[in-house]
């Protein structure tokens, strides 16, 4: 088994009466391609806000390269490679796409706090921002206010905002949520198509998608952590399909 | 160079409308003599403004207070003229050091909670401060001001010139460290940092998805836009030779606001334009009816705010035929 990156500990979160998150444990190997599935209101997008620091968790730890950054500041998070994308977009809007890359670069390049000299003096921002823009398909519309982006671009900055900032450990949650079907698989190239070594942490609904992209899976139910395996385990599992994939699997399975 | 790299920093260029206006700055001085000490005041709230800009408009921090700031480099200059010494180049490094002091401390106070906390703590410091200044009597004239703050000359490589009762070195010195000021908040803007300050402003959430750390940034823009304050501030007391508790008093911070309204923030030059139609409006509605000059602005605004601005400035659009 190869190294572990991100790792929680007895991860616990309560929110007066309700546990979204209860006592999960779960480690993501280096270059993992994990799925992290479970019915409506499992806690997975909670478990996201944990990893990422946005929320701070009632008991347990989260570990990165063995390290305890439970205490972490979420920007410090992110500087270290555990860099998310939201399921529902979280932009600059008067900013265009251009600046929200070049922005993203700058902070992975360390060099976010300069004051004198423009964004994009450094040479290193422009190549970076220039094949992501093409890579999602904004280059035509690279200069405009990202406020005044048809839904489809703002997704597709959404996630190209997360790649600026070269992860280590990506957490993708529902990234194709509202993607037009026949672009969603492109979104999952480009993903696929990331270094060997960033490991994936992704939710997803879509059933066909998590199978194609995800070598892991984790399911979550109210919260606690219900069954985990690789994918052919897991849709084999028939505690796993009587609570989430049930129904839907076997209407494919016959469809 | 490629196209992604020019566009990258074409947000940075200079744009003609900005050279113009430096341009029609310098040329006030040179052109209409006469009028310096009222063109003294304009750029003195432009320069407020500008500094208020910085955290209004590119970084979605409201104020109601921000006449603190103003009102502290105010009595900084003028105490640094009476009790150490009378050159005003030295006054303005303290009086925008100490402002700066302030703005480090109070920008704690402004990072967490919503826009109406933001507005009652910034309102706060501001009163809190101007009762300072009233009890501190022995320090600060309390509420006679200080009175008799004497310049001593102002030392260029030109020569040094005394401060004249037509205001021509003043206006000149006051032009010089406004567009000194304007020039350093361009820099700042278009840099990563400045973008980063927009972004913030935008989505507090993603920025520090991003990695940008959204405290620390909030409090160097808050302390540069104090210090700017502060210069605007140390610029009335000097060229006036007179602080006053006028300078902490809540109108200050609602004027600066109206200006920014006026002229528009998140562009920087908001502040510029709005001072001057503003002090203008003032000038020619308070000669015309002293007494009512007030209803005639809030008229002006309550047309600004709901025709827009956009609208307002491009007259050759009123009678067009409706899309």
């Amino acid at each position: 088994m190869s190294e572990v990156v991100l790792e929680t500990r007895g991860l616990l979160k309560r929110f007066g009466g309700i546990t979204p998150t209860n006592d999960v444990s779960i480690q993501v190997e280096k270059g993992a391609r994990r799925a992290l599935i479970g019915p409506n209101g499992a806690g997975k997008t909670t478990l996201i806000n944990l990893l990422t620091g946005v929320l701070e968790p009632t008991a347990g730890s989260i570990w990165l390269d063995g390290q305890d950054i439970t205490q972490l500041a979420p920007h410090k998070r992110v500087r270290r490679g555990v860099v998310r994308t939201f399921q529902i977009n979280q932009l600059f809007g008067e900013l265009t796409p251009l600046q929200s890359l070049g922005l993203a670069v700058a902070s992975h390049l360390g060099i976010s706090g300069g004051w004198w000299k423009p964004l994009g003096s450094d040479a290193r921002v422009a190549p970076a921002c220039e094949t992501l823009l093409a890579q999602f398909h904004l280059s035509d519309v690279m200069n405009q206010p990202v406020k005044h982006l048809a839904y489809g671009k703002r997704r597709l900055l959404e996630i190209a905002t997360a790649l600026a900032c070269e992860p280590r450990v990506l957490l993708l949650d529902e990234p194709v949520a509202g993607v037009p079907e026949g672009e969603r698989q492109e979104i999952f190239d480009i993903v696929n198509a990331l270094p060997a070594d960033v490991s994936v942490l992704l939710i997803e609904h879509d059933m066909d998608l998590v199978f194609n992209f995800a070598s892991s899976v984790t399911v979550l139910v109210n919260g606690a952590v219900f069954a985990e395996g690789d994918v052919q385990a897991i849709s084999n599992d028939p505690r796993v399909k009587a609570v989430y994939l049930g129904e839907s699997t076997e209407e494919r399975a016959h469809g | 160079m490629s196209a992604v790299a020019q566009a990258l920093r074409a947000h940075a260029r200079w744009r003609w409308w900005e050279l113009a206006t430096f341009a029609a700055l310098v040329l006030s001085w040179l052109l209409l003599p006469g009028q310096s000490l009222l063109l003294n005041e304009i750029a003195i709230l432009a320069l407020f403004a500008v500094s208020l800009d910085l955290i209004l408009g590119y970084s979605g921090i409201v104020s109601l207070g921000h006449a603190a700031f103003f009102g502290i480099g105010s009595y900084a200059a003028a105490l640094f003229a009476k009790l150490v010494m009378p050159d005003p180049w030295v006054g303005m490094v303290v009086a925008i050091a100490v402002a700066a002091l302030l703005g480090a401390l109070c920008s704690v106070l402004i990072l967490r909670g919503s826009d109406l906390t933001r507005l009652m703590v910034t309102l706060g410091v501001a009163s809190i401060l101007y009762e300072l200044a009233n009890k501190l009597d022995w320090l600060t004239g309390g509420a006679d001001g200080l009175p008799g703050v004497v310049m001593g000359p102002l030392r260029t490589p030109f020569g040094a010139f005394e401060f004249d009762l037509g205001g021509r070195t003043a206006y000149a010195y006051t032009l010089f460290v406004l567009i000194l000021c304007v020039l350093l908040a361009r820099r700042l803007v278009h840099s990563p940092f400045g973008t980063s300050l927009q972004a913030l402003r935008d989505n507090r959430l993603r920025a520090a998805s991003i990695g940008l750390s959204v405290n620390a940034r909030l409090v160097v823009v808050y302390t540069v836009a104090a210090a700017i304050a502060g210069a605007a501030g140390g610029l009335l007391a000097q060229t006036t030779g007179f602080a006053s508790l006028d300078v902490f008093e809540f109108h200050r911070s609602a004027e600066v606001m109206l200006v920014l309204v006026i002229g528009g923030t998140g562009y920087l030059y908001g502040g510029i334009f709005g001072a001057i139609v503003f002090k203008l409006l003032h000038d020619l509605v308070s000669a015309w009816t002293p007494q009512y000059w007030n209803f005639w602005l809030g008229l002006f605004l309550v047309i600004l705010v709901l025709v827009g601005r956009e609208k307002l400035t491009r007259p050759w659009t009123w009678f067009g035929a409706k899309r």
